[in-house]
This record gives structure tokens, C-alpha cells and sequence, in this order.
């Protein structure tokens, strides 16, 4: 009775603080949107209700769930174990032009059989990508921060370079780069004719529930999250913390890479630029949402994926520039990281439960 | 070929000075312990800002200088506010420094690109400020040309490398600062505010990353568009590494970097067919090799860097 209690108002005062985050940045984007001369009301009624119109729109929500998923639960992993992979651009890079190249070179080969190497591709060298930073954290101290942002613009180079000259389309007229349409038996079905929405979405509801059992009922897990917890306690008891470091990382970049080769073959179904679109950087913001857990994931990445599905809407519907989006995504992270000490804080957390559940102290009380 | 050295070479003193500048703010930030990843948000806000005030006042055309100055003023006020918007987030709420970085250079791009769109629209170009050629130094053989044809800005800023140094080694502000960066809980046991010295060396680094952004676009590119940081605020945290922390360091990191770059926009116009790709990476690898090999360099860095301070927290 009284741990149910408990429970009740440590979930209540953390669904509290997160409204009052969401609330927050809703304010700010309404700060922003009068400063730039939109309509509040029907900027944010635009965001809300278009993917709900038709089945199409919730469609292409779903769509851009699918890579934020995915790179969400390798951030999840590599957050958890207490290094910030803030490389999944980079990691989805390396995916995406690996799947590519594969991808011409299985051509011809049964459905079965391309589209799983292909992803496995993509997640390998996404996989190779995440371990020079892990590995560079972990036996030299190097900071994840910087060498990871260095590796995304190193990636985003080497990417550059592949669609403008050995991947590049050779029947191309437009002048632009990219490689040519990947052959037909690499590219993932459509669930339903007409819209955007391709099976791997299957595959990112299996990732979800296999890095959750990773996470949380594993040994590996178990070791992940104490390395992440505490390094010192974790070394003391016997765990190699640098060992998981490097795992977490693999992890984490295979599944940044696996993010990219899926987006490749089931939208994009061409390497051309900017084919990332900033997925990388707003998985970081959907795993925080989240709060690091594999099955909040799904709902976060929902949410986002009603966010960045707007920015096309609001170029068409309103005069309120798509950029808009980038800018409510890092006020989102700021308020975030700020309401972490926020929710961890025994303090607050009494003064909520004073506030709100003084009943339920009560309550306590009498049946002591 | 003399002629494309001497080109590479004037390229390289004038455009380092953004990273430059940059990246002496960011030492201020790192010194007090504060690992202020949000440089690139702040710059684009700043680049925006410097290039919004000569262009509502003259569009194209050329403006006085003071609209240009109080270009520059606008957007290291801006720095210096959202230096303080970091500061609430990883000072007051004590949040992780790198998570939130991303989240600042984010809100920076986002907020500079919305703003951008709305009040200038497309591509605009601006006369911004104009090099000025120094009389009779300029004159001299090769020199001349490499070192006394700029903007008035970059010798500005070369001033600010030994001024940072006086003001971090010679005054007590910058002796609190080391203190404040090194071993925070001696310093606050000798009356030194933690907090209020990192919240200070936050607006300084800001204002001075709002000032480089605002030279990209008013004294380099001329004009403003939502990518032209690319990346240059994360070279300048990764500058203040390399140069281990130190103000003349640090400007040969900075004239390393931009070396390599404005080398590979030479090669760049030369040939189509040749992998430049290669050579743009070269900073960024040259970063982390820097940072894998020199391993000593991050022993000489403060030592509460990233590291938030709680008054009351156990030892």
C-alpha cells in the first residue's frame, strides 16, 4: 500500500516536470513565432493536426519515426553506458554510403537475401564509425565530444566525395551529385500503395525490444548502466568499464548506420546530399525525451516525427520559416539536460509531495 | 605559382581571424571550466545579427561605419546574452555541458535561420567592411600583401592575443578564472564566487563568439546564410585543445587550420577531377589526431573542465 503510494507521486512529479518542459518550449516557439510575425495559434494548429488529416500525412509521420527510432536507441545505449555519442550524422553517413555501394554491388540478387546484408552493411561500418571514438575514449581519454562532431564533418566529406565520383549516377544530366536509383530488389516494400511508409518500420519496433532486453536483462546491460552510473564503482566491481565503452559505442553507431541504410533504401532509394536531414542530431533530443529508455522511445520519437513532418507543411501553409523546428528541438534539449537536476533533486521532489499529495502523506500516517 | 602562395598565404591571416576569435572566447569558457560546446550556435546568431543592421540600413549599398560597428556591437551583446542562457542551463542547473552545447548550437542555428528567412528572405549580399590597405607597409615586396591588406577587424583581432593573455596570467579577474577552472572548491574557500566568475567568463566567451560570427558575415562572406558556420565553432573548441590552453597557442592553431583550408579552396579551383573532399577532412582529422597523440595536452587543461560546481556536495 504505502510503496504504491510511493511510486504514484515520484511518476506524478516527473509527468509534472516534463509538462512543464513541454509548456516551456511551447512558449519560447510562441516568443519566436510573433518575432518572426506568424500566427501562434494556427502555426502550432498546422504542426498538431496536419499528420492526423489523412492516413498519408500519419504515414509520413511514421516514415520519419523510423530512423529516429532507431538512432534514439543507440544514443539510449551509449548514454546509458556514460559516453555522449553526439557522432550519429557522421555514423549514418558511413551506413548510408555502405548499404549504397552493396547495394549496386548485390544487384540481381533474391530480395531475401540483399535487403538483410544490405542493412547489416550499413550497420557495420556505422558500427566500425562508432568504434574510433569509443575506442579513442576509452584507451586514450580522448573526448567523445570532439572527436565525434570531427568524425560527422570528416563523414560528411568522404560522403560528399562518394556521390560525386565513384558512386556517382553515371546516366546523370542534372549536374547534381548523387548515385544512381538502387536496383529494384534492395529497395524496402510499401506497407500500403501511395504512401511513404516502408516495412522498416518493422525492424525498428524488433530493435526496440531487443535493446531493451539488451539493456535491461542482460549481463551486458547490467554492465553498460553501471559503467554509466558510476566508473569508479563499476572498475571496483570488477567490471571492465573500458571493454563496454567500446561496446556501448559499437552499438550505438551500428545502429546510427542501420538508421541511414534504411532511410536510404526505403525512401530516399538514392545517396544524394543531405540525405541525413539533421535525424542524427534529433535522435540525441528524442533519446534525452525519452529519458533514456528503449520503450519511452517509440512515443518520443512519435512526437518528433509530428515535428519534423511539419517543417514541410508549414513551408507550404505558413509564412513561419521551417527552421523553426531545429530552433524548438534545441530549446526542447536545453530544457531537458536543465530538468534533469530538476527531477533527480530530493529536494524539490519533497517540496512537490508537500504540495501535491499531502493527502497521500496522510494517508501513510494512518495506516502506520 | 609565387602568385598562389602569396595568395594562400593572405587568405589564411585573414580568414583565421574568425576562428581566432572564437576560439580565444572559448579558452576563457574552458579555463573557468566551462566546456561550451554551443560556440556554434552563438556565432551563427552573431553572424546574423552583424549582417541584419547594415542591411535593413543600406541594403546593398555602402553604410557608415558606425552601422557596421554597432553591427559588430549587436552581436557580441547577443553572444554575451546567450553565453548567460548557457550559463543558466550548465551553471544554475548544474545540466551536463556537452548534451547541452549541442542543445545551444541548435537553438543558435535554428534561431538564426528562422530569423533569417523571415527578415532577410533569400541570399542578400552587404558591402560590409571593406580591407584597408596600411600606406606605406603594404608596399613592402611579399610581406606587404600577406600581412597589411586587410580589414581593419583582423588586426583588431590579432591585438586580442596578447591582450587575452595579460588579461588570463597578469590581472586578478584572470588568476580567479584559472582558480575558478583548476580546483573550484580552493577557490570558493578563499571568498572567490565560482558561479559568478563562470557566469562571467561565459559572457566574455560569448561576446567574442558572437563577434567572430558577425566577422564571417560581414568582413568575409559579406552575406549570411543558414550553413556559413559550418562546423567553424566546433573547430574552435577543438582549437582551444590543440593549443593546450594558451593564447599564442592557440593562434597557431588557428593559422594551422585556416592554412589547410584555404589551401584546399586553391586546390579546389584548379581541378574538378581531384579528390578535395580528402583535404577538406584534413582539419577535422587533424583534431583528433592531435588529440590522440598529444596526450599530454589534456593533463595541462583545467582540471574541473566539464565539471559542474555544487557547494554542497560531499568531497
Amino acid at each position: 500500500m504505502i510503496k504504491v503510494n510511493m511510486i504514484n507521486y515520484k511518476v506524478a512529479y516527473k509527468i509534472f516536470v516534463i509538462s512543464l518542459a513541454i509548456i516551456i518550449a511551447i512558449t519560447i516557439g510562441a516568443v519566436i513565432i510573433i518575432a518572426v510575425g506568424g500566427n501562434v495559434f494556427e502555426t502550432y494548429w498546422i504542426i498538431i493536426s496536419m499528420p492526423f488529416r489523412n492516413f498519408r500525412s500519419f504515414c509520413e509521420v511514421l516514415t520519419r519515426m523510423i530512423p529516429l527510432t532507431i538512432i534514439a536507441l543507440g544514443i539510449c545505449v551509449s548514454s546509458r553506458c556514460g559516453i555522449n555519442n553526439i557522432g550519429a550524422e557522421g555514423q549514418m553517413y558511413m551506413g548510408i554510403i555502405s548499404a549504397c555501394a552493396m547495394a549496386f554491388f548485390l544487384q540481381g540478387v533474391p530480395r531475401v537475401f540483399a535487403i538483410p546484408v544490405c542493412i547489416l552493411t550499413g550497420a557495420l561500418f556505422g558500427g566500425v564509425y562508432g568504434f574510433i571514438p569509443g575506442f579513442l575514449k576509452a584507451k586514450l581519454d580522448v573526448s567523445e565530444l570532439l572527436s565525434t562532431v570531427m568524425l560527422n564533418y570528416a563523414a560528411s566529406q568522404f560522403y560528399k566525395f562518394c556521390i560525386r565520383i565513384p558512386l556517382r549516377d553515371p546516366n546523370d544530366t542534372t549536374g547534381t551529385p548523387m548515385s544512381a536509383r538502387l536496383p529494384e530488389n534492395t529497395l524496402l516494400s510499401k506497407f500500403v500503395r501511395g504512401t511513404s511508409l516502408h516495412s522498416g518500420i518493422i525492424l525498428a519496433v524488433i530493435l526496440v525490444v531487443f535493446i531493451y532486453i539488451l539493456l535491461f536483462k542482460t549481463t551486458w546491460g547490467y554492465k553498460m548502466r553501471a559503467s554509466g552510473a558510476s566508473a569508479r564503482a563499476a572498475k571496483y566491481g570488477g567490471i571492465n568499464v573500458s571493454k563496454y565503452l567500446i561496446i556501448a559505442m559499437v552499438i550505438s553507431g551500428a545502429c546510427a548506420g542501420m538508421a541511414g541504410s534504411v532511410e536510404l533504401m526505403g525512401v530516399q532509394a538514392r545517396a544524394m546530399e543531405n540525405i541525413t536531414s539533421g535525424y542524427g542530431f534529433s535522435g540525441i533530443v528524442v533519446a534525452l525525451f525519452a529519458t533514456l529508455h528503449p520503450l519511452a522511445v517509440i512515443p518520443a520519437a512519435f512526437f518528433f516525427g509530428i515535428l519534423l513532418y511539419s517543417q514541410v507543411n508549414l513551408q507550404i501553409l505558413s509564412s513561419v520559416p521551417p527552421n523553426l523546428v531545429e530552433t524548438i528541438q534545441g530549446v526542447i534539449i536545453l530544457i531537458i539536460v536543465s530538468l534533469q537536476m530538476v527531477i533527480s533533486s530530493p529536494y524539490s521532489l519533497e517540496r512537490f509531495r508537500k504540495r501535491f499529495f499531502k493527502n497521500q502523506i496522510k494517508e501513510i500516517k494512518e495506516v502506520k | 605559382m609565387a602568385d598562389i602562395i602569396i595568395n594562400t598565404l593572405t587568405f589564411t591571416v585573414r580568414f583565421s581571424v574568425a576562428l581566432l576569435i572564437a576560439s580565444m572566447g572559448e579558452m576563457f569558457n574552458q579555463k573557468a571550466g566551462i566546456f561550451n560546446l554551443g560556440c556554434e550556435g552563438i556565432m551563427s546568431m552573431g553572424a546574423f545579427l552583424g549582417m541584419l543592421v547594415p542591411f535593413t540600413v543600406g541594403g546593398a549599398g555602402i553604410v557608415p561605419w558606425y552601422v557596421n560597428i554597432s553591427g559588430l556591437l549587436l552581436a557580441s551583446i547577443c553572444g554575451c546574452l546567450l553565453g548567460l542562457l548557457f550559463g543558466l542551463v550548465v551553471i544554475t542547473f548544474r545540466a551536463p555541458q556537452g548534451i547541452a552545447g549541442i542543445g545551444m548550437q541548435m537553438f543558435g542555428v535554428g534561431l538564426a535561420g528562422t530569423l533569417f528567412r523571415s527578415y532577410i528572405g533569400g541570399q542578400q549580399s552587404i558591402s560590409g567592411i571593406e580591407a584597408v590597405s596600411i600606406p606605406v607597409l603594404s608596399n613592402i615586396p611579399v610581406l606587404g600583401k600577406i600581412l597589411f591588406t586587410h580589414n581593419p577587424v583582423v588586426y583588431l583581432a590579432y591585438l586580442l592575443v596578447p591582450l587575452a593573455w595579460f588579461i588570463l596570467y597578469k590581472t586578478p579577474w584572470g588568476l580567479k578564472i584559472r582558480a575558478v577552472g583548476t580546483y573550484p572548491r580552493a577557490a570558493d574557500s578563499l571568498g572567490i564566487n565560482v558561479n559568478l566568475i563562470r557566469f562571467q567568463s561565459l559572457m566574455v566567451g560569448g561576446a567574442m563568439a558572437g563577434f567572430a560570427g558577425a566577422f564571417l558575415s560581414l568582413c568575409q562572406a559579406k552575406q549570411f546564410s543558414a550553413g556559413m558556420i559550418n562546423g567553424r565553432g566546433f573547430i574552435a573548441v577543438a582549437l582551444v585543445y590543440f593549443g593546450q590552453w594558451h593564447p599564442t597557442k592557440i593562434l597557431l592553431g588557428a593559422l594551422l587550420f585556416t592554412f589547410a583550408e584555404s589551401l584546399q579552396r586553391q586546390v579546389q579551383i584548379f581541378g574538378q577531377s581531384f579528390p578535395y573532399e580528402f583535404l577538406a577532412m584534413f582539419p577535422y582529422l587533424l583534431v583528433i589526431s592531435v588529440l590522440t597523440f598529444n596526450r599530454k595536452s589534456n593533463k595541462l587543461g583545467p582540471s574541473a573542465l566539464g565539471k559542474p560546481f555544487n557547494r554542497e556536495m560531499r568531497i
